[in-house]
């Protein structure tokens, strides 16, 4: 596939002196969907904002379908829509005006029988004469969705596009997302949620502290992500694992009290039937059970901070 | 050029004026009216004539200078300053529009707000007293011009404002006294000698001889420097934006 997108060497360090990026090479290839992942103050916003022309690179490049974002930036600009991580619009002009004033910005000539398209699959149409202002959050952050695709960009943006959204809405958007998918947009975003990188992404990029720790296909990486813990309170402890358990995943605990058995959603209920009748026939008894997801702010940890731990794991 | 960018953005200021019609174009219309009854018909009654014209005439011009600085440098002060607090910015930012776009677009919506006011405030003055403009073209070429800088002047108040306060601080403290010594009541002519020449520091008094020099034919300084002063403005507002710009000042991070 070819890249639609390719940064280079980007860092960036804020006035502060705080680096929040440190050569950052990323390529997204064309109509992928590429989710960003990575814990609070990792650079997301700062790596979106370089590339969309909000902050200054510090040093490196950003190629826009060839084209420099800071030399030939208005071929870069023009191919770019960008739906901010920040509920930030004017509340006193209606959703027709607002997301006629983005594509005007953007040097489009008027066409509304795009906008209306536009603002019906977004479910915006109704309200496209009422003040922002009086629109709820989940329709407002449609607004800026609906603004950002004004201009009718070849690459849109989303920093965190479902933060604050209720189910249903989320489910929604995410079907706004396929759907331009599907008209070819390509599709970069941010998100703290595993299960909306699961649901939309094509590959994943994990960034932590201004640098790109990890980029990898969705399908590779939910095996690894997708893993659940069920833990077996022991009602005696074990010296070890009996060999007739040898063949589940499972490991002691440190104290001898607790069986921890690791399995992902593919063979999870078989896996965990079979557990228990090889522990029934083995005479072991538990008192109590829970079961655990490893979180994705887990994940990144354990990314960064235990390389070895999650190289091993991705192996296993 | 975009030109549908900027057409986009003077819209949307124009829209903003609209919306805040009464306190936009209502109350400076009244406080000029306020200044007539005060100064002209009280005042002015006991004040023959100033260089040979009528008091109430003779502040005519300085009047509609002073909304005009006052209303130029706030329209535009708040026209970029408001995204930039409410964040709304970031379209403009990432938007494929050139500085130069950006400036003509907000400073020609606060330059167009700023002489529709002082025309406004002109034909009112014209209830009040009688008045014979001796050279329109030069009128509407000072009204322009100093509508033009003083708009340049409150985009760059805009983006160097962190708050509301400072935002009101530079027109509050600066222009408006500013406006008030620069000859906007008197002739600079009736001061003494001393304050004659410190008062010439003062760019407002080129800015209100010119425009009082093209209404009446009489200027406390010659038409040549008032226009040089004019322009000198101008092009000195210019190149701080300019910079701005180019070094991405308070608007990038
Ligand atoms: N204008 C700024 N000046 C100084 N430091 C900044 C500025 N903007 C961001 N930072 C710092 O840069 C780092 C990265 O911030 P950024 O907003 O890119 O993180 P993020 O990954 O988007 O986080 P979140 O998930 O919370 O949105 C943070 O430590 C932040 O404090
Ligand atoms: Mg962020």
């Amino acid at each position: 596939m070819l890249p639609v997108l390719t940064i280079s060497k980007l860092s960036k360090t804020y006035g502060t002196g705080f680096q929040a990026l440190k050569s950052v090479d990323l390529t997204i290839n064309r109509g992928e969907v590429f989710a960003l992942l990575g814990p609070n103050g990792a650079g997301k916003t700062t790596l979106i904002g370089i590339v969309c022309g909000i902050v200054r690179a510090t040093s490196g490049t950003v190629t826009v379908d060839g084209h420099d974002n800071v030399r030939d930036y208005r071929r870069a600009r023009a191919k770019i829509g960008l739906v901010p991580q920040e509920l930030t619009v004017d509340g006193f002009i209606t959703v027709w005006d607002a997301v006629s004033f983005s594509r005007g910005l953007f040097g489009k000539k008027p066409d509304p029988a795009y906008l209306e398209r536009m603002l019906r699959s977004l479910t915006l149409w109704d309200r496209k004469d009422s003040k922002i202002i009086t629109l709820s959050g989940g329709m407002k952050r449609r607004v800026l969705i609906a603004k950002a695709l004004a201009h009718e960009p070849e690459i849109l943006f989303l920093d965190e596009p479902t933060a604050g959204v209720d189910v249903e809405l989320r489910r929604e958007m995410w079907t706004v997302m396929e759907q331009l998918k599907q008209s070819g947009v390509t599709i970069i975003l941010t998100t703290h949620y595993i299960d909306e990188a699961e649901e939309m992404a094509d590959r994943v990029g994990v960034i932590n502290k201004g640098e790109i720790v990890l980029v990898e296909s969705k399908v590779a990486l939910m095996t690894n992500l997708g893993r659940k813990e069920l833990t077996l309170q022991l009602g005696q402890p074990l010296a070890a694992i009996p060999a007739a358990l040898g063949a589940h995943r499972l490991q002691l605990s440190d104290s001898h009290t607790q069986l921890i058995y690791t399995y992902d959603s593919e063979n999870g209920p078989a896996g965990i039937t079979a557990l228990f009748d090889d522990l029934a026939a083995a005479g072991i008894r538990f008192s109590d059970l829970s079961t655990s997801e490893r979180s994705l702010e887990e994940i990144f940890v354990s990314v960064v901070h235990d390389g070895d731990t999650a190289r091993k794991r991705q192996t296993a | 050029m975009n030109l549908r960018a900027i057409w986009a953005i003077y819209r949307f200021e124009m829209a903003r004026t609209f919306r805040t019609l009464l306190q936009s174009i209502v109350s400076p219309v009244l406080s000029t009216a306020l200044y007539f009854v005060v100064f002209g018909a009280a005042i002015g009654s006991r004040i023959s004539e100033v260089e040979g014209v009528s008091y109430g005439a003779f502040i005519v011009p300085g009047l509609v200078m002073m909304s005009l600085l006052t209303q130029s440098l706030s329209n535009a002060s708040i026209g970029i300053y408001f995204p930039r607090f409410i964040g709304t910015i970031y379209e403009i930012l990432s938007a494929p529009v050139s500085p130069l776009e950006i400036v003509i677009g907000y400073v020609g919506a606060a330059t167009t707000k700023a002489v529709v006011i002082g025309l406004i405030i002109l034909a009112t003055a014209f209830l009040f007293v009688p008045i014979h403009i001796q050279h329109p073209f030069w009128m509407a070429s000072f009204l322009v011009l100093t509508a033009i800088s003083f708009s340049l002047f409150g985009f760059i108040i805009g983006i160097w404002a962190d708050g509301f306060e400072r935002l009101q601080i530079v027109p509050l403290l600066v222009v408006t006294p500013l406006a008030f010594l620069g000859g906007t009541f008197y002739s600079i002519r009736m001061l003494p000698e001393v304050w004659q020449t410190i008062t010439l520091f003062n760019p407002v008094v080129y800015l209100i001889s010119g425009f009082r020099w093209s209404f009446f034919g009489t200027s406390d300084v010659s038409v040549g420097i008032s226009l040089g002063a004019t322009l000198a403005v101008l092009a000195l507002c210019l190149t701080v934006i300019y910079r701005i710009f180019q070094t991405g000042y308070r608007l990038k991070t």
